[in-house]
């Protein structure tokens, strides 16, 4: 038989190169930036756009001074350097009132606390974000915990202090060390654990910021014990509702009437503490994170109960969660922070006064109350009917479910719009400078500028604050949205 | 950082609340510190330095009273307080008293229920214009765009001065002298408008000081002091007594320097009274005798003070004008020491 | 065996008000209502005696005393010899023009940036996502400010405008011109823009002291009747085409309908514009919108256009891949497939979000007074408060507005997605 012989080809032939059109950054060029008429236009425009915005802002960014003592040295430092008429950057301001910014009117020698109060949060956060996972919460105190110390390596730096011939900074660094490696092993050997630590931020972390006698807190804490100590006692009989008040009312008499009375007497007995710092002397960042941490935190537990309030079957409940968190969510914070500084005085009992800075926390944290309840709420409503009716088919009681079965779902659904709210709260710090505290972004620069060397400042500060609180606000909104990714995976 | 401190602090309170007090001045020796209102940051007259530290010629007001009643001028706990949150905090007893450039005026003294004590600086409100503008009176201002700081009696003040010439203006209204500052340089206003005083602390730091004068109008009077809570007579004697100190010293030529020096050598039966050598003035008001010599001491007499913080040695440059003693043609005089 | 039908009737006990579930929620409620009013009570007396202890009252008669003060911007005439309680509504319209043209601009910007965020352009969704990602994470204050120092540092002072009779002399010209067609001013003080001015104005009538202009409600009246016989006329056209399948020409006679009328109007009214000229220190005439409104706008519509545009994408995003592909296939083309096909969809999860950024908004619009905008915060809640020491009052009543205000925007906007919502059937 003889072949026939067709040609066939026994190998491939080689690829040919695409056209130059369709290859290489020519090809995405085109692609990306002028595939049609409009995307074209859009390019350009976007480009000039850019291009606008640096040219206006190059120059007087390249012209930029650190080291002066005051404004019109600064500009007499330009003068000389680029010509008479050039405009620059004077950053001298920023390496001069750093601390400010930061600490407010915190004493120097003490910044280490608030410092160390900082890294410890994020050590309290680990295990709430990811509970009883070894590697992730070693890795991250561990990271903490370098951060903390080159921070408070920075600041003894920037601030040598010695008491009594001890250098304070080194003395510091040492406690926070011993501190930090300690949470890193507990980290390390019993994440689980690390939650207790947690439980107790709340009271390191007062201590920390205002110092004082160490009773204080610790009587404080008492309270919540004997609050637990009542409600088990009780519940047995009262069940859990009545319990849980007769535990608040417990706790609220030994804070109201007993604690001070035995914290005075260890005091008088035992003098422990450390130097007290008045909540007046916060400032800048740290009264930023003072007031959006402790109102984030104080208004989780009031806004599950104010969620579960409003999908409460008892009209009367429904109707006052609605209308408490319809009418915080309808007013303006400012009138919420005038309110603080103005009114609160008229409905709290005669001759009670307590700092500016507790009363805007106060209601500050009503106010993202509020807004974590609809958060809670809709986290609620994200869990599917089957987890309800589970709970009430294995006979548990309306307390048991929620805290057994629908509230560790419905919390770990919410965290992205807790931070979200968070984030929102944090930049709502900047308005409290309207009721006169020291907020970083105008209360601060306020002060920077009725110095008289720095009068006459104006963008300096405000790109310094600015970009600090671009950086903090955007890394958190980055880790919302991977959480929430990573959660819509989890579910399916 | 969470409820803990809430409720601790509450608890605290409410406990505070149970002691019920006789007055201001029981007040803060119980308290070992004066709680003096001041402004947020106010150039000379009161913010605080780069540590922290209240400084200027309100603030020092504060450190003459802490001295007097407690002994030491550094035991205040200065409250910065806006515009629209100082009476409030004086009246609701955050603050022991204020001293941060507020303006004397009828509706205050009665319907805010204040009680001004004493006049620390006379001013007055002007203007501030740009040489170029080629206007040399207030009068010339029609149709003129004015920046003018919100929250205050000027306001007020300027909308009276226009109306009584029959000339119109554009308000343009800022809110604090930094930013009136920025305005007015950039040309966002024809003029700028405040206190005298203001002015002259905004002048001296433009980088251009020359080309820019103070019209020569004084529209209003602006008589400037501390403030307590009216009904509190004993207090509001103890601040006003305590300036007055400082008046008094600046006319006999005591010093914070030769304070000491004067104690031992005075004849002068008034500066005996005064520096506690004769007689018990202090007692009459439930301090001890010594206390006007504390109050001098702390920052100096009266013209010590006005030039270390706002004084024509200074960068804001103030003259003393009204604010002379009455002896060289100011408003300045302490009633008599007896 | 006996066989029970339903459980035994017990008797009532009184521990059933705690134990029985049928009855503990009462109990429950009724403790709370004890509490509550308790509560209530309880600041009612403390306000009553820290009001006597001060020797004070609760007393809204300030709102019928002189003011005193200017406002330089105002929508209802006003002058400082009108009333607090005028300065009240003064600032209240200041508040709501910002709050209504904000939520109109910041929705256009959202909606933009939000589609150009996912369109294949890579310039243009690095771009978006910059700008969103800056407005997001940087507080509203510092753009509010930011906006207002731009404006009035970079435009132009009144007296560039001048000519001199040197400068003619000279041919030159002056530094600065009045743009679109000479007609606007853009200085650093502000925006004077022409003023339509009638020679024969129907006159006006008051209602409360506010004046009303009849001719501009006759225009308006005008332009409503037009839109409406303009949907008439749609109306008969879409039914003429679905029964012959043809679509009558209807251009032009919309055209005719929405503004023959108007312009006759107003030319028998005799329209005119009022063009801003430079006298003295300033320019006069025209209508003179302040630097603050504009900044206070086109920072918050900048700052909740961010927001709205995160809403905008993620509602793309929630609309199922192939309903894109499935445009494609019909051969829509990109455009068309987003306005027609997602959009559309898209609405349902972009409005409730939408909601509340409105609200934001209109609560936002308070910051304005770090620029002295003076709305309803800088007039009753600042000026006014500070004039008259009454801060009980002004901040209630200012509480009070705000909340009402949140509530009809709310209540609006809920309508409007129920009527948007995928009615199912």
């Amino acid at each position: 038989m003889q072949k026939s012989a067709t040609f066939v080809r026994k190998e491939m032939l080689q690829a040919q190169e695409p056209p130059t059109s369709e290859r290489g950054a020519i090809k995405w060029v085109r692609e990306n930036l002028f595939s049609s008429a409009l995307n074209s236009v859009l390019t350009i425009v976007g480009l000039v756009a850019a291009f606008l915005v640096i040219k206006a802002a190059l120059p007087w960014l390249l012209h930029s001074v650190w080291n002066a003592n005051s404004l019109g040295e600064c500009r007499d430092i330009i003068a000389a350097r680029y010509g008479e008429g050039a405009t620059g950057a004077c950053w001298a301001v920023v390496r001069e009132r750093w601390h400010q910014y930061l600490f407010g009117f915190y004493p120097q020698e003490l910044f280490w606390r608030p410092t160390m109060a900082f890294g410890l949060m994020f050590v309290a956060l680990a295990p709430v974000l990811y509970y009883g996972n070894q590697r992730v919460n070693t890795i991250m105190t561990g990271v903490v915990s370098i951060l903390t110390i080159l921070a408070l390596i920075g600041i003894s730096l920037a601030f040598p202090q010695t008491i009594g011939g001890v250098e304070a900074g080194a003395l510091a660094v040492l406690v926070a060390a011993l501190v930090l490696g300690g949470l890193t092993a507990v980290a390390w050997l019993a994440p689980k654990r690390l939650l207790y630590f947690t439980l107790l931020y709340p009271a390191v972390g007062f201590y920390l910021l205002w110092g004082g006698s160490i009773w204080g807190p610790i009587g404080t804490l008492a309270g919540f014990a004997v609050l637990v100590v009542v409600y088990n006692l009780t519940k047995g009989q009262l069940g859990v509702v009545v319990g849980t008040g007769a535990g608040v009312v417990a706790a609220a008499i030994w804070w109201l009437a007993i604690q001070s009375h035995v914290t005075g007497a260890l005091h008088s007995v035992l003098p422990l503490g450390t130097a007290h710092v008045d909540s007046d002397e916060f400032g800048g960042f740290l009264l930023a994170f003072v007031i959006g941490v402790t109102a984030i935190a104080a208004s989780l537990p009031m806004g599950i109960l104010l969620a579960l309030g409003r999908r409460s079957d008892m009209p009367l409940i429904k109707a006052l969660s609605v209308g408490f968190i319809e009418f915080i969510r309808g007013v303006p914070l400012i009138t919420m922070l005038f309110t603080a500084s103005l009114l609160l005085q008229y409905f709290l009992p005669p001759r009670s006064n307590f700092d500016l800075i507790l009363r805007v926390i106060i209601l500050v944290t009503f106010f993202s109350a509020a807004y974590i309840a609809e958060v809670i709420r809709g986290g609620l409503a994200a869990l599917p009917r089957g987890q309800y009716e589970a709970a009430d088919a294995l006979g548990l009681d309306y307390w048991q479910a929620q805290r057994l079965i629908v509230m560790p779902q419905a919390l770990k659904i919410s965290i992205p719009g807790i931070v979200s709210s968070f984030i929102g709260l944090f930049k709502d710090t900047t308005l409290v400078a309207l009721v006169g505290l020291h907020d970083p972004l105008q209360g601060v620069t306020k002060v920077v500028r009725a110095a008289i060397e720095w009068k006459g400042i104006y963008w300096e500060p405000y790109i310094f604050v600015g970009l600090i609180f671009f950086a903090c606000c955007f890394s958190m909104s980055r880790y919302s949205m991977y959480l929430e990714r990573k959660l819509k995976r989890d579910h399916r | 950082m969470n409820k803990t401190v809430l409720l601790g602090t509450l608890a605290a309170s409410a406990l505070l609340a149970g002691f019920a007090s006789a007055g201001t001045l029981d007040d803060v020796k119980a308290r070992g510190e004066l709680i003096c209102g001041v402004n947020t940051g106010l150039t000379g007259f009161g913010a605080p330095d780069a540590n922290g530290n209240y400084q200027g010629f309100d603030v020092a007001v504060c450190k003459a009273v802490a001295a007097a009643v407690l002994g030491d001028p550094n035991k205040v706990k200065y409250v910065p307080t806006t515009g629209e949150t100082r009476f409030t905090a004086l009246a609701s007893g955050e603050v022991d008293m204020l001293a941060r450039n507020s303006t004397w005026t009828f509706s205050r003294d009665n319907d805010l229920k204040l009680d001004f004590v004493a006049v620390n600086y006379y001013d007055g409100q002007g203007f501030m214009v740009h040489k170029d503008l080629g206007v040399s009176s207030a009068k010339e201002l029609d149709g003129a765009t004015i920046c003018i700081q919100t929250g205050t009696t000027t306001e007020l003040n300027l909308a009276d001065f226009f109306k009584a010439n029959n000339i119109g203006y554009t308000p343009v209204t800022v809110a604090d002298d930094s930013e009136a500052q920025r305005q007015y340089l950039a040309g966002a206003c024809d003029s700028f408008t405040t206190d005298a005083s203001g002015l002259a602390a905004v002048r001296a730091t433009m980088p251009d000081a020359e080309n820019h004068i103070i019209l020569p109008e004084i529209i209003s009077k602006e008589p400037l002091g501390p403030v307590v809570r009216h009904g509190d007579n004993n207090w509001g004697d103890v601040v006003r007594w305590s300036y007055y100190a400082l008046v008094a010293a600046e006319e006999k030529g005591i010093t914070q320097a030769n304070i000491e020096e004067v104690a031992a050598s005075t004849q002068d039966p008034e500066v005996k009274r005064i520096l506690g050598l004769e007689g018990d003035l202090g007692a009459m008001m439930g301090l001890d005798k010594e206390w006007a010599k504390r109050a001098i001491a702390a920052s100096g007499n009266y013209g010590e003070i006005f030039a270390a913080t706002i004084g024509e040695g200074t960068s804001i440059g103030l003259a003393r004008g009204l604010n002379a003693l009455y002896t060289q043609g100011g408003l300045q005089y302490a009633p008599p020491f007896r | 065996m006996a066989y029970v039908a339903s459980a035994p009737k017990e008797p009532f006990r009184l521990s059933m008000l705690v134990y029985d579930t049928r009855y503990r929620s009462y109990t429950i409620q009724i403790v709370v209502l004890f509490l509550f009013l308790a509560f209530l009570a309880w600041l009612l007396n403390n306000t009553i005696e820290n009001l006597a202890a001060k020797d004070k009252d609760i007393n809204f008669s300030f709102l019928f005393q002189r003011a005193g003060y200017d406002i330089d911007q105002q929508l209802i005439p006003y002058t400082n010899d009108s009333t607090h309680g005028r300065a009240l509504f003064v600032g209240l319209f200041n508040t709501l023009i910002v709050a209504f043209f904000g939520c109109i601009l910041a929705t256009i910007i959202g909606v933009f940036a939000g589609v150009l965020r996912l369109s294949g352009n890579w310039v243009v969704a690095r771009l978006m996502t910059l700008y969103v990602e800056t407005f997001r994470n940087i507080p509203l204050l510092l753009w509010i400010i930011l906006a207002f120092v731009i404006f009035s540092e970079t435009a132009p002072a009144p007296r560039d405008f001048r000519v001199t009779d040197e400068m003619v002399a000279a041919g030159e010209a002056p530094s600065a011109h009045k743009i679109l067609f000479d007609s606007i001013a853009f200085t650093n003080r502000g925006m004077n823009i022409p003023r339509p001015y009638l020679d024969h104005p129907l006159g006006s009538i008051n209602v409360l002291d506010v004046p009303i202009n009849l001719s501009g409600l006759a225009v308006l009246a005008l332009i409503a009747i037009g839109m409406w016989v303009n949907g008439r006329l749609l109306g008969h056209a879409k039914a003429v085409q679905e029964e012959t399948g043809i679509r009558p020409v209807t251009w032009w006679k919309s055209l005719v309908v929405l503004f023959v009328p108007v312009i006759v109007l107003l030319f028998a009214l005799g329209l005119h514009w009022e063009i801003p000229e430079l006298k003295g220190f300033n320019f006069q005439g025209g209508i003179n919108v302040a630097h603050s409104f504009t900044a206070l706008l086109i920072a918050i519509s900048l700052y909740t256009g961010a927001f709205i545009a995160e809403a905008v994408r993620a509602g793309i995003l929630a609309i199922s891949r192939g309903q894109t592909e499935a445009a494609f296939a019909l051969g829509l083309r990109p455009g068309r497939t987003m306005r027609l096909v997602i959009l559309p969809q898209a609405l349902r999860v972009i409005i409730p979000p939408l909601i509340s950024q409105y609200l934001n908004l209109t609560k936002n619009t308070t910051l304005g007074m770090a620029i002295s905008y003076l709305d309803l915060k800088g007039t009753l809640g600042g000026i006014t408060l500070n004039q008259t020491g009454r801060e009980l009052e002004c901040m209630l009543l200012m509480m009070a507005i705000y909340l009402v205000l949140s509530l009809i925007i709310a209540s609006g906007m809920n309508v409007f997605n129920t009527a948007m919502k995928l009615k199912e059937r």
